[in-house]
């Protein structure tokens, strides 16, 4: 049984308060949550998506406290949990009214190291960065389509470009969501539907905790900020911080015969 | 029947272009189908919403991110006595429909609203009135019977004696009791297909207003258009139009006359010009100094007196007179204000309304005056008084502060005794609503809902935001 709306509920729109609606897929931490508070801020209503319900908790109490009324509302979800994603959307539609922008940014990485080989988290890691995004993708796709409006935007990595030595089924399941969203944006566009590809570099979040090698790392609030930016200006690939675009043009041409014998 | 078919996901909007709202929109061909999506309404626990012809101002047939029932597919006149004048119809039949198969017989409906794009359903759902409203009351007091399908899937059928307090709070309930399946309506006897109309000048809101009172009694309809550009000494100024029902034998073209060719609206003006172009030629006017112009002009021609014979199309349905009028007012689109005021205290709040909106630099830039009389529906707008209907050009740059003025303007007309309409209104808020409609009301309504609606399947925008906001 569905909520229905007499309780906890977002402020409907009226012609002279419009409200857009969205939807963020991985929003208790990282750039999910600066994401959050950042739309949040300029008059979103958001259902945010994870599986830990007290951070979530937390990243809700904080937006409704400072806008002063209900913009955020927070449903744990289990991003791999695929057949739950349906009956969760209707709910999530039923709740914010309706709905103007996805953004999936759940993702998980588990390097297994330079020699080692190990399925179980090419598994997970498919299963969290692609899959799961399709699960999101596909459905609400389809009502954008029938609506004719509405943005998607995939987290996917500046990981997607190449495949490296160091963490193969990361680097695939981001390449496949970046292909995938591109598809997505070649059937959409002409329904009046924009797809934004958003492939960051190295972020200060969990993900990079104990990562070796790393430079160029930017907050979460600035890369939330250049999302939110490409998000109103309805861009379609979003490299950030931005020198990540000059630098992917040159690691994109490196030839094979070099790059296979880098270990970075 | 899975309601996340995004094949139904469709972009809804309200009449004034105003507010856009995504549904899983299904379109019902016969009753057994409401049923259905009843039954799993209560399972799966989505909401429903109704929706007529969508000519509500605001978000009366909305339901963001919910289902909402395209009636207009069930249209069928189910029953047509031409000889006592009784019609029994589906929900989805509208206006058009209607006085085209009952005019040629010598009918004409009891109430019409200014469009005939209306369904009877959503006529009954809010209760509409028409520019006879002080006489004829509104639509309900014409409805003779009507059977309605509940949301937990028992028929009931009302009459103003059987089921009387369902039949009162059904007729203005907004949909959200039940769906009416089948509705029978008392037809007025005619005589001629026109009706002598004449048309005069007002100088000011007391002119107006007195020409209201004082036309009322003598005429079978009066409206008032009001320039609400103008101001100072000429405030309220206007024009009014009252008509009358030709006697019978006065009419020596009545055959004719009461034939649908003949009321047909133009399709053209000046016989050349298309009148599907007229909005975009509208535009470049529909700002402050460009209304301003427009209404002057009017007031100027109207002070010529008038006196002419009128098809009954044209006369009551304005709105139909230039197709997609309310594209005109570009992207934002409007919003209409409309307020019901007792006869002492109308002209006063309404002064102050129309100041207001001159201080702000906020003008409305159509006004529609009628007189009215109280009725006996649980949720009523009618008083015994007057109601005065603004349209509001909205843009990205003006809706926080016609946001704000429209709260000013409840204050000043809940301050005034004044009442408001569930089909226009786009801001009325619960405190607004239960100071108009009292508790009482409100308490007798919702424990109607409880008997009908027990699971609460249905649930509209407007009924979210007036009663459970």
């Amino acid at each position: 049984m569905l909520s229905k709306t007499q309780a906890d509920k977002f402020p409907r729109p009226t012609p002279l308060t419009p409200r857009r609606r969205g939807i963020i897929v991985g929003a208790s931490s990282g750039i999910g949550a600066a994401l959050a508070k950042r739309l949040a801020c300029e008059g979103y209503t958001l259902a945010l998506l994870a599986r830990r319900q007290d951070l979530l908790e937390t990243v809700c109490g904080e937006i409704n406290r400072e806008a002063g009324e209900r913009r955020a509302a927070a449903y744990v979800h289990d991003v791999t949990d695929f057949g739950s994603v349906p009956g969760l959307l209707q709910r999530i539609l039923a709740d914010l009214g309706g709905l103007d922008l996805l953004i999936y940014n759940s993702g998980i990485s588990l390097p297994t190291g330079l020699k080692r080989y190990d399925f179980e988290k090419d598994l997970a890691t498919t299963r969290v960065n692609y899959l799961g995004a399709l699960a999101w993708l596909s459905p609400v796709a389809a009502l954008f389509q029938g609506q004719g409006a509405g943005q998607l935007v995939g987290i996917s990595s500046v990981a997607g470009d190449r495949g490296r030595v160091g963490n193969p089924s990361y680097n695939a399941s981001k390449a496949a969501l970046t292909c995938y969203l591109e598809a997505l944006r070649n059937r959409l566009s002409r329904f009046g539907v924009s797809v934004l590809t958003v492939k960051p570099g190295f972020v200060a979040t969990d993900m990079l905790a104990g990562a070796k090698r790393t430079f160029l790392v930017a907050t979460p609030e600035k890369v939330a900020a250049d999302i939110c930016k490409a998000i109103r200006r309805r861009r379609q690939i979003l490299y950030t911080p931005s020198v990540w675009g000059w630098l992917m043009l040159i690691v994109r041409n490196i030839p094979s015969i070099i790059f296979r014998r880098m270990t970075f | 029947m899975s309601p996340l078919d995004p094949r139904k996901f469709t972009r809804l909007e309200n009449f004034g272009h105003s507010l856009a709202a995504p549904s899983f929109v299904y379109r019902p061909v016969e009753t057994g189908e409401i049923d259905e999506i009843f039954r799993a309404a209560r399972r799966d626990g989505f909401t429903v919403t109704l929706r007529g012809g969508g000519r509500s101002y605001n978000d009366a047939a909305l339901n963001g991110g919910g289902v909402v029932l395209d009636l207009g597919g069930l249209s069928r006149i189910l029953d047509w006595d031409p000889a006592a004048g009784r019609v029994r119809v589906e929900p989805g039949v509208t206006l058009q429909q209607l006085w085209q198969k009952v005019l040629p017989d010598g009918w004409w409906p009891p109430v019409v609203s200014g469009t005939m794009y209306t369904t009877l359903g959503g006529c009954l759902g809010m209760n509409i009135h028409g520019k006879n409203n002080f006489v004829a009351g509104t639509i309900g007091e014409h409805v003779r019977e009507f059977t309605a399908l509940l949301p937990t899937g028992a028929t009931v059928t009302c009459t103003p004696r059987k089921n009387g307090d369902l039949f009162r709070a059904m007729i203005g309930g907004m949909g959200m009791l039940g769906v009416f399946i089948s509705i029978t309506l008392q037809m007025k006897p005619m005589h001629s297909g026109l009706l002598a109309v004449s048309a005069y000048p007002v100088r000011n809101l007391e002119e107006q207003l007195c020409a209201l009172s004082a036309g009322a009694p003598q005429h079978a309809y009066i409206v008032g258009w009001l320039d609400a550009t103008a101001r100072g000494r000429g405030l309220g100024r206007g024009q009014i139009h009252a008509a009358d029902y030709l006697p019978e034998g006065t009419d020596p073209e009545c055959q004719r006359t009461m034939q649908v060719a003949y009321q047909t609206l133009p399709a053209t003006m000046f016989g050349i010009f298309p009148k599907s172009l007229i909005h975009h030629f509208m535009k470049p006017f529909m700002n402050n100094p460009g209304t301003w112009g427009v209404n002057t002009t009017k007031y100027l021609l109207s002070l010529r007196r008038g006196r002419y014979r009128q098809s009954h199309a044209s006369f009551h349905f304005l709105l139909d007179y230039v197709p997609d009028w309310e594209l005109a007012y570009g992207p934002g689109g409007l919003v209409q204000y409309q307020s019901f005021l007792p006869l002492a205290t109308a002209a006063d709040a309404w002064r102050a309304l129309l100041d207001l909106s001159h201080r702000r630099g906020l003008p409305s830039y159509l006004g529609v005056t009628k007189r009215h009389r109280p009725d006996e529906f649980l949720l009523s707008h009618g008083v015994d008084g007057f109601s005065l209907a603004l349209d509001f050009k909205v843009t990205s740059g003006n809706r926080p502060r016609l946001a704000r003025i429209l709260q000013e303007f409840d204050e000043i007309v809940l301050q005034a005794g004044g009442r408001f309409y569930f089909a226009k209104n786009s801001e009325t808020n619960p405190q607004s609503a239960r100071r108009f409609l009292g508790q009482d009301a409100i308490a007798r309504f919702m424990a109607l809902k409880k008997r009908c609606d027990p699971q609460h399947v249905l649930e509209s925008d407007l009924y979210r935001r007036v009663f459970l906001g």
